[in-house]
């Protein structure tokens, strides 16, 4: 594999048309982040896979393609249906953005009790200025990697969610963003921030829809502030568009007794990258880190996470499954460490592959790294082919190949799955999986039931 | 011409006919002639030591890939099976209980079922069971079998012992309703009470249109399920036949004569 430098210069060299037209402009704090986040974008680069954390994972679509900024007429792309992963949006709060462009028009308030604050990022940046500055400058970080530095100086999107102490959103948050509605490659750079104070509780699905054949290039980033004793349930689909490339960064702390709870379906995308980083900062704090990834012709899906466990009486749980076909690639950096303090820590991991194809390939990098003398910890790994004997066991009952292969995916992902916790977010994650299979949607119903 | 058709009639009247047949895996010869028929409504015994052929025997009549037939054939119900695939010797009667049924995590038994039998019914042109027709028909078989419900809500034979394994395999007989069962080592693992409550599942399936064929180690099965006939299969060959008698006799005598060690 090559590791040329990428070109960093068409993102530094778009940056000085677009600032005056990104959100906050008026803002002088705001100007000056963005600025710092550029240069320390143009001093970092892009990451080669030179760096330890990209090794499997080369940004090709970025060094072969020039995006450009987003306009608003291509937010206004025309939108028949939104792609709602839940049924009956009716009651669920709703925000839907459409290459970047947070549209009105498909907004759905729902029943948010008081106490919760829901906007996208420029009307947040008018309403509640000094929050989002505490908390953007707070972030803003010089140790942030150079995709998160770009994200700080171009970021044109996004939503707020602050869930005000004590409260409990019982409907899920159903966050839509649209791609690939334009006709030249276009980059934009969502910023999203959750807050969840003490003792509130919240659950928000993000689903990043891809329609069209265009490439673009999603660079989001994602803040996640979750306070003593709340909770935050955190669902994503992926489904990007054909030639979209799409790298998530997510950054979750998470306090005293509370939960952090995350289920990350890939299924779209010429080249996406889920980072998540997660700090467990305090007793009796918790997250599980979930996902599946789908993957077939040359689509490259890498999943980067790292479990800090920084104080004692923490746990973790992590489970991943993958489905690859063609010729298609993951990864899966799985890193928990364990600090000093951090004793009776209690972590788990677990990441299984099945190839469907020769030309599919995976690179799995478990690492533990335990600096805690009184822990459990514990991580598994496996790569392995639709089972023969199985295969044989259904036809053998009158199932035809073609089915049994479904149901022995399906099988397969069962085990991920079954992390969602949420019953109506579960069986529409199932729902999208058994829509992937090829061929007929085998037992769509009763499988899902059961 | 009349003969002609009554000649026609008597050969599909055979259930299995196993002429002169050959098998390789991965190129070493494991079948080295096999011969063998099998009339409607017949029961018979294949017996033999460990490695003789019973399993593969077994598993290319079913289609199992990596069999390969170098010589020799397989007719069921005068239709030759080579080159069928295992669903639709499944869709055309043919039924192997396996010796280690394989679990399937995540997937309900009684789902397994119903798409199994409408996926046969699919094959015949005939309507889909819905739901409640089909759980009506494992509701009976299930009784009839004294099969507890909680085994069809499971996932198919996850956390399943011995003995509830094998009885799953009977129960999916019972349901897909096979002209031919062909039963790998159905009693391997069982203690004696399982081993009496498959047999008694077995025998009700018995019926003039039905042929079962055993594959065994042991002749303890055959106190239960008594044979038309008894093969002993050794050195992939069948070396004798006979009648029930004979499996007392390999019983007392083990497969010595056969050139192999007593079991």
């Amino acid at each position: 594999m090559t590791t040329e430098p990428t070109q960093l210069q068409p993102f530094v060299e778009s940056f000085d048309p677009a600032r005056s037209g990104l959100p906050g402009a008026d803002l002088g704090w705001l100007k000056a982040l963005r600025k710092t986040g550029i240069e320390r974008f143009e001093a970092l680069g892009l990451p080669t896979t030179k760096l330890e954390g990209w090794k499997y994972t080369r940004l090709k679509p970025l060094e072969d393609t020039r995006y450009q900024p987003i306009t608003d007429k291509d937010g206004m792309a025309a939108l028949d249906t939104v792609p709602s992963l839940l049924p009956d949006p009716g009651g669920r709060p709703r925000l839907v953005f459409v290459n970047g462009w947070m549209r009105p028009n498909f907004w759905i308030d729902g029943d948010l009790p008081d106490g919760v604050h829901l906007e996208c990022l420029a009307d947040a940046l008018k309403t509640q200025p000094d929050w989002i500055r505490e908390r953007l400058v707070a972030l803003a970080g010089e140790d942030a990697s150079s995709l998160v530095q770009l994200n700080t100086a171009m970021m044109d999107t996004g939503f707020m969610l602050r869930v005000e102490e004590g409260v409990r959103v019982e409907t899920p948050i159903e966050i839509i963003f649209v791609g690939g509605l334009t006709d030249r490659p276009v980059a934009y750079s969502p910023r999203n921030l959750i807050v969840l104070e003490q003792g509130a509780e919240a659950t928000v699905v993000k689903h990043h829809a891809g329609m069209g054949v265009g490439a673009y290039f999603a660079n989001s980033v994602t803040d996640i502030d979750i306070g003593p004793g709340a909770q935050l349930r955190h669902y994503k689909v992926q489904a990007e568009a054909k030639e979209a490339t799409h790298i998530d960064t997510v950054r979750v702390r998470v306090a005293r007794d509370a939960t952090y709870e995350s289920f990350s379906l890939s299924m779209g995308g010429r080249l996406s990258r889920n980072e998540v980083v997660v700090r467990l900062e305090g007793e009796g704090a918790h997250c599980a880190i979930n996902g599946a990834y789908l993957m077939r012709g040359n689509e490259h899906c890498d999943n980067t996470t790292q479990i800090d466990h920084l104080v004692p009486h923490t746990t973790s749980r992590e489970v991943f499954k993958g489905v690859l076909d063609d010729e298609s690639r993951a990864v899966f950096q799985g890193r928990i460490v364990v600090h000093k303090d951090a004793q009776h820590t209690d972590g788990y991991q677990l990441c299984k592959t099945l190839l469907l194809s020769t030309g599919a390939e995976i690179d799995v990098k478990p690492e533990l790294e335990i600096y805690a003398d009184d822990v459990k910890c514990s991580h598994g790994a496996t790569t392995g082919q639709i089972d023969e004997r199985a295969l044989f066991y259904l036809r053998s009952r009158g199932i035809p190949e073609a089915l049994a292969r479904n149901l022995l995916v399906q099988s397969f992902l069962g085990e991920a799955l079954d992390e969602i916790a949420d019953e109506d977010i579960r069986a529409a994650f199932t729902d999208k999986v058994l829509h992937w299979l090829p061929a007929a949607c085998f037992l769509a119903e009763e499988w899902r039931g059961e | 011409m009349e003969i002609k058709t009554l000649n026609k009639k008597a050969k599909e009247k055979v259930m299995l006919e196993i002429k002169n047949l050959h098998v390789s895996v991965d190129g070493n010869e494991i079948l080295k002639g096999i011969d063998l028929s099998v009339q409607p409504g017949e029961i018979h015994a294949i017996m033999g030591p460990n490695g003789s052929g019973k399993s593969t025997l077994s598993h290319v009549i079913a289609g199992r890939d990596g069999y390969e037939i170098t010589g020799g054939r397989i007719v069921f119900q005068g239709e030759d099976l080579s080159g069928m695939e295992p669903e639709e010797r499944a869709a055309k009667g043919i039924f192997l209980a396996f010796q280690y049924p394989v679990e399937i995590p995540g997937v309900a038994n009684t789902t397994f079922m119903k798409e199994a039998l409408n996926a046969i019914r699919r094959y015949h042109g005939e309507d889909e069971l819905d739901a409640m027709q089909f759980v009506k028909i494992m509701r009976q078989k299930t009784k009839e079998l004294g099969i507890s419900d909680d085994m069809l809500k499971r996932a198919v034979n996850v956390g399943f012992s011995g003995g509830e394994k094998k009885r799953n395999e009977i129960l999916q007989m019972a349901i897909l309703n096979p002209t031919l069962a062909v039963l790998d080592e159905t009693d391997s693992g069982l203690d004696i009470d399982a081993l009496k409550i498959v047999a008694e599942g077995v025998n009700k399936m018995r019926s003039p249109e039905r042929s079962i064929l055993l594959i065994t180690h042991y002749q303890r099965l055959l106190d239960y399920i008594v044979p038309d006939k008894v093969h002993v299969l050794a050195h992939g060959r069948i070396q004798r036949t006979g009648g029930k008698e004979l499996a007392l006799e390999l019983e007392e005598k083990g497969y010595a004569e056969f050139g192999e060690a007593a079991a």
